[in-house]
């Protein structure tokens, strides 16, 4: 892509398009929504409410399953921080911020956004912003992953 | 049953569709969020795609009575927008940009990169356990 040598937005496309019909395919046939740190929350019995049990241990288990499929097939990249510490801190902050806000990017930002749902809007909003200020304060205190 | 192989095909579809679109790379997240760096858009393109097939899921569903195998839609109710939601979406994007993972790709890189998605996905859980006990506000009977 001119001006984006890393980006692929392609892939990205194609991957996303796979996303979303995943996503509808939970919908339209169990009439649930697919937000990933509600169903993580649900396995562990940690939500009130929410899907059956089984119901989010089969979409939370089916995760790492397709990502598995995909990386047979194709080169997958997950590049993470060296940090172990920095990696703990991260887990912990996104795993409070997801319940209290309930929601993440998936449940917010691609089923809530694509039902123009202002709940979403404004969560999708802000966490764009506050990951965007955080990446970007990491750049000027000089913070190399 | 028929429920419980719909929810294995949604997330194995959703995992392959983070790994493919390069979502499962805490790097390439990372990038998309580094505006004032070597920005890289892809993060834009996934949404995209995934929005356009959801998008289209809503307009299906709003004519419908009930989902394709089971009894009624759950659907998230339209509660007020509040501070727990601003406070709780501010605090993820914090989390989202120290390293460049959410709750999806760190789940679908155990089958990368098992050792650090584990214990990311491990203090993600007790956030949730920190959540439950202390932050959820009891019911008054």
């Amino acid at each position: 892509m001119p001006g984006f040598p890393h980006a692929m937005p392609l892939a990205g496309f194609i991957g996303g398009l796979m996303i979303g019909i995943a996503a509808a395919i939970m919908l339209l046939g169990n009439g649930r929504i697919a937000g990933v740190s509600g169903m993580f929350a649900r396995v562990l019995g940690l939500s009130e409410g929410g899907a059956p049990w089984t119901i989010a241990l089969l979409f939370t288990a089916g995760l790492p399953l397709g990502a598995a499929l995909a990386a047979a097939n194709l080169d997958v990249e997950a590049r993470f921080p060296t940090s172990l510490g920095l990696i703990a801190v991260a887990g912990l902050i996104v795993g409070i911020g997801t319940r209290l806000g309930a929601g993440c990017t998936s449940g917010h930002g691609v089923c809530g956004l694509s039902r123009l749902s202002p709940r979403s809007i404004v969560a999708t909003g802000t966490f764009m912003a506050t990951g965007i200020a955080t990446v970007t304060l990491m750049r000027l205190a000089g913070v190399t992953l | 049953m028929r429920q419980g192989i719909l929810s294995l095909v949604s997330g194995t579809l959703f995992g392959a569709g983070l790994a493919v679109s390069g979502m499962i790379d805490p790097a390439r997240v990372r990038a998309f969020l580094d505006v004032a760096g070597a920005w890289d858009p892809t993060l834009a393109f996934v949404m995209g795609g995934a929005i356009l097939p959801m998008a289209i899921a809503w307009f299906i569903a709003r004519r419908r009575s009930a989902p394709i195998v089971a009894e009624q839609f759950h659907t998230p109710a339209t509660s007020p927008i509040d501070t727990r939601l601003i406070g709780g979406a501010a605090l993820f994007g914090i989390g989202w940009g120290l390293v460049g993972l959410c709750p999806g790709p760190a789940i679908a890189a155990l089958a990368i990169q098992p050792a650090p998605a584990l214990l990311f996905i491990a203090a993600m859980a007790l956030g949730a356990a920190i959540h439950r006990f202390a932050l959820t506000p009891r019911r008054s009977a």
